[in-house]
């Protein structure tokens, strides 16, 4: 149902599968299908992670952390045994793309998850799909089922002797399982409530034992870098920042959707040439880079290359790749306060700062938006979230406070235009009394 | 716990029995035991904790403490179709609250307000991850994309004749 959009910008790796048929194993071993796990066993560990560090994969869920170097700081000898962990609970809002992996090459998955574990010397990998993905759930668990038919999983995979399981695994509906610690606690059985780092779970995760978290998108692309070499991978990308990413254009576009795209591809572009511009001939207003946690941008700060290092230096980020397009109809007081309105609801409240701090925040944005705001209160708006951030114990608080300064600092006079009984001046703009319960 | 009562269907308690071997603890097959024991019972009854927390070897106060965290599970019976409206950003941009409102008045009830014949829920809910293909509304696990108030009266006038068969 979930598809990709083509453009002749497109540059087909993870994707290159999409629409080919390959959640069947038999068509998926056609297209090339289970050949760089075998390479990854004759390469042995050490090269596996040497061709990943070459490649400069960063990690796709939103931090951006070389994926090679994840790998390597996992201890070689351990008491406890290892894990490898697929975090499919994509909950970011904007973000839509490893729904497309899954329902397009769930195989690549499962394959990227083999090789990480041959990598760190793992037994057993889990792929943890949010709630809501049910239909996607359905296939993983057919094609987990289809590789142990074909001894690609099991006591000895592809007859080399080595041993690895695969479990794919279903949420039950919270984005806070998204944040690393808080997946391992649900995978556990428990309340998605984040740990205390260090230590950190490369040293002491999964049930204990050491373990690799990897976003969705970042193992399925593990085998391609295997097959085509980390040397190739690398070159389509810009510098530290190898390969291509799964952009989701969302927002005031006339093409919207999932778009593979080299790293570093100019945002302006992105917008204009590959989302088809905005509708209705009307201006832009704010750009949203990378996720709803990702500082905002004005219309002459999107020249830029989308990778990890420029949107950082533009002063956002490039998080999970959700590219969110507002025209100048939105009130960006409205879409501060329903974004806080969703940290709000999903902050699992384990620590003070960020769940009295987006409550906070938004019935602070709450009084702004319905004209009851007087001018104290958008400098309170800013103060709490400057307080928020770093003092939690995982990105949320981060995720929280982050949007909300941009949208402060960069539209200060739409805020001001609020206040004192004026209301929003924006007319298609509805109240937000009525919360989320 | 074969030999022992169940409230749950042969398939689903067959289900449970290799689900809960799969993990390195039994535990770790908690959340997903509850959901789909919700798909079969339509809530998380006091039945479905007791059984739950017997089968995983936890507390049934710990079920409860577990299933209060996540958004999908629920302790009170709901409509035959849950229709699930996004209004996170992307929906909301692309008219997601309109859908919401037009939602409520065609079926008369608000946010998770079930209506009297039974066959519909409504709830506004966050990000579903259908943002490019914005608005998005999930009806129990379909996804439903890209809609119009037209389209969206279409799919659930599909599943008023769905609940009628």
């Amino acid at each position: 149902m979930a598809y990709l959009t083509t453009h002749p910008d497109v540059v087909p790796v993870v994707s290159y599968r999409f629409g080919k048929g390959a959640t069947n194993i038999d068509r998926y071993i056609e297209l090339d299908g289970y050949k760089a796990a075998r390479k990854a066993i004759e390469m042995g560990p050490e090269a596996v992670i040497a061709e990943m560090k070459a490649s400069n994969l960063r990690g796709r869920g939103g931090a951006g952390f070389p994926t090679g170097m994840k790998w390597s700081f996992v201890p070689k000898q351990s008491e406890k045994p290892k894990y490898i962990l697929v975090n499919g609970d994509e909950s970011e809002p904007a973000t839509c793309k490893d729904r497309l992996i899954f329902e397009h090459d769930p195989h690549s998955v499962i394959e990227g998850v083999i090789i990480a574990g041959l990598a760190v010397g793992a037994k057993m990998g889990f792929i943890y799909l949010r709630g809501e993905y049910r239909y996607l759930l359905n296939i993983m668990e057919k094609a987990i089922e289809d590789a142990y038919a074909k001894g690609f999983l099991g006591k000895n995979i592809f007859g080399s002797g080595i041993e690895f399981e695969a479990v794919s695994h279903t949420g039950a509906g919270a984005y806070e399982v998204g944040e690393e610690s808080a997946l391992m606690e649900s995978l556990e059985g428990k309340r998605g409530i984040p740990r205390i780092r260090p230590p950190f779970p490369a040293v002491v995760g999964l049930y204990g034992g050491p373990t690799v978290i990897n976003n969705a998108e970042t193992l399925a692309t593990v085998p391609h870098i295997i097959r085509m070499g980390g040397a190739e991978y690398a070159k389509i990308g810009t510098e530290r920042n190898g390969g291509t990413r799964l952009f989701c254009l969302s927002g005031h576009l006339e093409k919207p959707g999932v778009y593979e795209l080299p790293m570093g591809y100019n945002l302006k572009r992105m917008i204009y040439e590959v989302g088809g511009g905005i509708p209705g001939g009307r201006k832009l207003k704010a750009v949203v880079p990378g996720g709803s946690s990702t500082p905002v941008l004005l219309p002459e700060e999107i020249d830029i290359g989308m990778d990890f290092d420029q949107v950082g230096k533009a002063g956002s980020m490039l998080g999970s790749g959700g590219v969110v397009v507002l025209d100048e109809t939105v009130c960006m007081v409205e879409f501060a306060l329903r974004t806080m309105r969703f940290y709000q609801h999903e902050s699992c409240g384990w620590c003070i700062p960020c769940r009295e701090g987006t409550d906070w925040l938004k019935k602070s944005l709450t009084r702004v938006h319905a004209g009851g705001g007087v001018d104290k209160d958008i400098d309170n708006i800013q103060y709490l979230a400057e307080n928020m951030l770093g003092r939690t114990f995982c990105p949320l608080g981060d995720a929280a406070a982050m949007p909300t300064i941009a949208f402060v600092k960069k539209f200060r006079k739409e805020f001001e235009d609020h206040l004192d009984g004026k209301g929003c001046p924006y007319k298609h703009s509805l109240q937000h009394e009525a919360v989320l319960a | 716990m074969a030999t022992e009562t169940t409230i749950f269907s042969p398939e689903l308690a067959a289900r449970f029995d290799k689900l809960v071997t799969l993990y390195p603890v039994r535990r770790s097959a908690l959340v997903p035991m509850l959901l789909y024991a919700q798909d079969e019972v339509g809530y998380i009854s006091k039945a479905v904790v007791a059984e739950v927390a017997r089968r995983v070897g936890v507390l049934e106060n710990d079920v409860v403490s577990v299933l209060s965290y996540y958004s999908m599970l629920r302790t009170q019976p709901i409509g035959k179709f849950n229709v699930q409206v996004c209004t996170n950003i992307c929906c909301m941009l692309r008219g997601g609250n309109e859908l919401f409102e037009h939602c409520k008045k065609r079926l008369g009830i608000g946010h998770k307000g079930t209506t009297a014949d039974g066959v519909f829920s409504l709830e506004e809910v966050e990000c579903i991850g259908a943002c490019s293909w914005a608005p998005a509304v999930q009806v129990n696990y379909d996804f439903h994309e890209n809609l119009t108030p037209e389209s969206m009266d279409k799919v659930l006038e599909e599943y008023r004749e769905k609940a009628q068969k």
